[in-house]
């Protein structure tokens, strides 16, 4: 393995480990406080332990989340110093932004955790408050300078140097609010359907059970309507992503050929050598569609850019349609869960069938292979580049020898702290009510 | 004074205020594996009580520091990365599994077995955090790190293989476990366990004034730059006093049992020591080739790093402050004054 190849992977490994953590760290505060707001309004102690219980759960994935995000940011520097000693005064702003939204999240989170009989109910539902709030925010900044890195801005570049940078343009970046507004929304609906599909199992098993009932209605509650705005997100980050990276939106869609009127691909294997995709089904003019709002709009293919600035096809089109297809199953589930709560105005409906509790546990990892394949996409179709047109991965990676080392150990690091969270968080599931 | 020097001081008010309690946490840590006794029991759940609701919080302070560093001196934090990627790689693996273990000894079943292992690794990974943590800015400090047109010159293993940036290591763990033993005096009112942690703070109060000693020799080769400045500069004689005024302040408060005096002395040593290790570098950040100076972001980005820096800070102490008022607030009687 070579160095920048093993930076890399020591990056996605790490990059794939903690946004598990980040995204359960942005939707569990809401869940949280929506129990514990019920719990308040209604008294019924149901939802106080369904706050503390999930609480619990929270704090050992938080605590993962804060010690891999450190990480994170020091492997900027340690796998990337190219990159951050070139772009560190561009992009660090909303970094330090994250900073403190960190700072206040992991605050409340100590006053919410360990200060249920040391503040007064109104405080404490407060100190949840702050949490999803800051939580959200941290996740919106980190992306914010995820989304310099597609469409950079905010700089003039001069002979290979930024000049005239200006930190709040940059922050403003054109993929910027797609962006953020996608990954916030998945973060709900991933840990939504997650903690749904949890309670439906433990339902399947003892279906008549107030504590799970009460948790599944909030967590597919949550994760359900986010799941059904999702798409109408993914629609706005594809159109901006066909106007400011067109050679990845190529890859997305195993698009080679310049067409106008092209077709959206179902499924399908690029052959890079062959520059063809084979056996997906292609909705006629249903790309030019998407991408522009026309269908005679021309979608310009991966064989007119130069070889050096394609990304690898095959992973990238692949992972987008993972994405693509978990998203559209949440979706459809969303509606459906949608569809039986409205005839009935009801929460009941979602006990009473056996076969939706089972789609429901099916359907619990979907948002996080969504959110993993969907990273997958918006890094590796940016490759080569690190800084989209400005700097290539291979000028930013450390000279550092040996990096296969690093790599090899926090992977398995990661792995063993994987095996832990999830025996812990069994446990904690097997001890509920 | 200039922007730099600013956005610089704010560095090093993050690494004060980690130091004196993200460290405190690490010094914890190493009074969890040094528990023994018939109270040992008991000397470890009141470790575990005093850190569990802040550790993360404090823990902030160090991710601040990085941010604001590539933020502000992008290509100091690059030099620094490059020389320093395997101890810094050793520091993070350190901190995963102080805060995983600590977590995970919370959660996982009440056995003693398994309580004491994760109590191991919270331990072990507490003591080798810091120490890793000292050696790094005993390195930077050291003038080993050069740095030519922006590439780093010297390797990846001089700079910090010498007795110099290891003997801060270790000055940085028993700093931080004298801070430990200090406020863990103030979070009981059982008179026999503060005893214990009042024991332990003379310790390591001796163990430091020694390693200081070690560090100050050893810096005369091993980087003499900093011991420079802080043996010839007009400052360097009322820093030497006020920090041994206050070491003795220390001693003698922790002696009369007065737990919250011995806290402040505690709490101004330290902050001494590391205000007289950044004026003895200052421009420099690392020494010798980058300052604050050569290496700052240009002006916008500082002065809006700055204002994100006051906003965040009006929105930081007040929530700082509402959680150590629930958790740390101590009550007048903890004095046990004879």
């Amino acid at each position: 393995m070579d160095d920048l190849l093993a930076a890399r992977s020591q990056m996605a490994m790490s990059l794939a480990f903690h946004i598990i953590f980040a995204a359960i760290g942005i939707a569990m505060p809401l869940l949280m406080i929506v129990a514990e707001w019920k719990w308040l309004r209604s008294k019924d102690e149901i939802y106080l332990t369904l706050a503390k219980r999930w609480a619990k759960g929270t704090a050992i994935l938080f605590a993962v989340g804060a010690v891999s995000g450190t990480v994170l940011s020091f492997e900027l520097g340690l796998l990337w110093p190219g990159f951050m000693g070139y772009a560190g005064s561009i992009i660090g702003m909303p970094f330090s932004l994250e900073g403190f939204a960190f700072f206040t999240e992991a605050i409340f989170l100590g006053i919410y955790l360990y200060g249920w009989e040391r503040v007064p109910p109104r405080s404490h539902l407060f100190a949840g408050v702050m949490v999803a709030l800051s939580g959200a925010a941290s996740g919106i900044f980190v992306v914010i300078a995820n989304a310099w890195m597609n469409t950079p801005a905010g700089f003039r570049l001069v002979d290979g140097k930024l000049l005239d940078i200006d930190p709040i343009a940059a922050m403003m970046n054109p993929a910027a609010f797609p962006q953020t507004l996608h990954m916030t929304l998945a973060a709900y609906a991933a840990t939504g359907f997650a903690v749904a599909g949890i309670h439906a199992f433990m339902l399947l098993r003892d279906p008549q059970n107030r504590f799970h009932k009460a948790a599944l209605a909030i967590a597919l509650a949550v994760g359900g309507v986010t799941a059904i705005l999702q798409p109408l997100s993914g629609d706005l980050l594809a159109k901006s992503v066909a106007k400011t990276q067109p050679v990845k939106l190529a890859a997305f869609e195993g698009q080679f050929k310049t067409e106008t009127g092209a077709p959206f691909r179902i499924g399908g294997i690029p052959d890079e050598s062959a520059g063809v995709t084979r056996y997906a089904i292609e909705v006629p003019y249903a790309l030019s569609m998407l991408a522009y709002g026309d269908p005679n709009a021309t979608v310009k293919g991966l064989n007119d850019f130069p070889a050096d600035v394609r990304p690898p096809v095959e992973i990238v089109h692949v992972s987008f349609q993972i994405m693509v297809a978990c998203g559209v199953a949440m979706m459809l589930i969303a509606l459906w869960a949608a569809w039986r709560y409205l005839r009935t105005r009801r929460v009941r409906t979602w006990f009473d069938s056996k076969w939706f509790l089972r789609l429901l546990v099916a359907a619990a990892p979907l948002g996080f292979i969504a959110i993993e394949t969907g990273w997958v996409v918006t890094e590796v179709g940016r490759q080569p580049w690190i800084i989209q047109g400005v700097m290539r991965t291979s000028e930013a990676v450390t000279p550092m020898p040996g990096l296969v080392v690093p790599f090899v150990t926090f992977t398995l690091l990661y792995i063993l702290l994987a095996i832990v969270t999830v025996w812990l968080l069994l446990r904690q599931v097997a001890a509920s009510p | 004074m200039p922007l730099e020097t600013i956005i610089a001081g704010v560095m090093i008010a993050s690494l004060v205020l980690y130091a004196l309690l993200g460290g405190a946490d690490y010094g914890g840590g190493v009074w969890d594996l040094f528990a023994f006794g018939k109270r040992a029991q008991q000397q470890r759940k009141l470790i575990a009580e005093a850190i569990g609701p802040v550790w993360e919080a404090n823990h902030v302070w160090i991710i601040l520091l990085i941010v604001v560093l590539f933020t502000a001196f992008p290509p100091a934090f690059a030099a620094v990365a490059t020389a320093l990627h395997i101890p810094i790689t050793l520091l993070l693996i350190g901190i995963v599994l102080r805060g995983t273990a600590f977590t995970f000894r919370t959660y996982d079943v009440q056995r003693d077995d398994v309580q004491r292992r994760w109590s191991l690794v919270f331990s072990i990974a507490s003591i080798i955090t810091p120490l890793l943590l000292g050696l790094i800015l005993g390195a930077v400090a050291s003038g080993t790190i050069r740095v030519d047109n922006g590439a780093v010159t010297t390797g990846f293993f001089r700079s910090w293989l010498a007795p110099f940036p290891f003997a801060v290591g270790f000055f940085a763990l028993a700093l931080f476990a004298f801070l430990a033993a200090v406020y863990l005096t103030l979070e009981t009112r059982d008179r026999a366990l503060q005893d214990d942690f009042r024991l332990r703070a003379l310790i390591a109060g001796v163990i430091v004034g020694l390693l200081a000693l070690t560090v100050f020799v050893l810096a005369g080769t091993g980087a003499p730059t900093v011991r420079a400045g802080i043996s010839r500069s007009w400052w360097a004689l009322a820093l030497h006093v006020c920090t041994a005024v206050f070491a003795t302040g220390a001693f003698y408060a922790l002696w009369t049992r007065q737990y919250r005096l011995a806290r402040v002395c505690a709490a101004a040593q330290v902050t001494l020591i590391l205000l007289g290790w950044a004026f003895a570098q200052y421009p420099h950040i690392v020494e010798p080739d980058i300052t604050i100076f050569s290496a700052a972001a240009p002006r916008i980005t500082l002065q809006l790093l700055l204002a994100a820096l006051i906003a965040g800070a009006l929105l930081l102490f007040p929530s700082y402050y509402y959680l150590f008022r629930i958790f740390k607030r101590v009550p007048a009687s903890y004095d046990t004054r004879d």
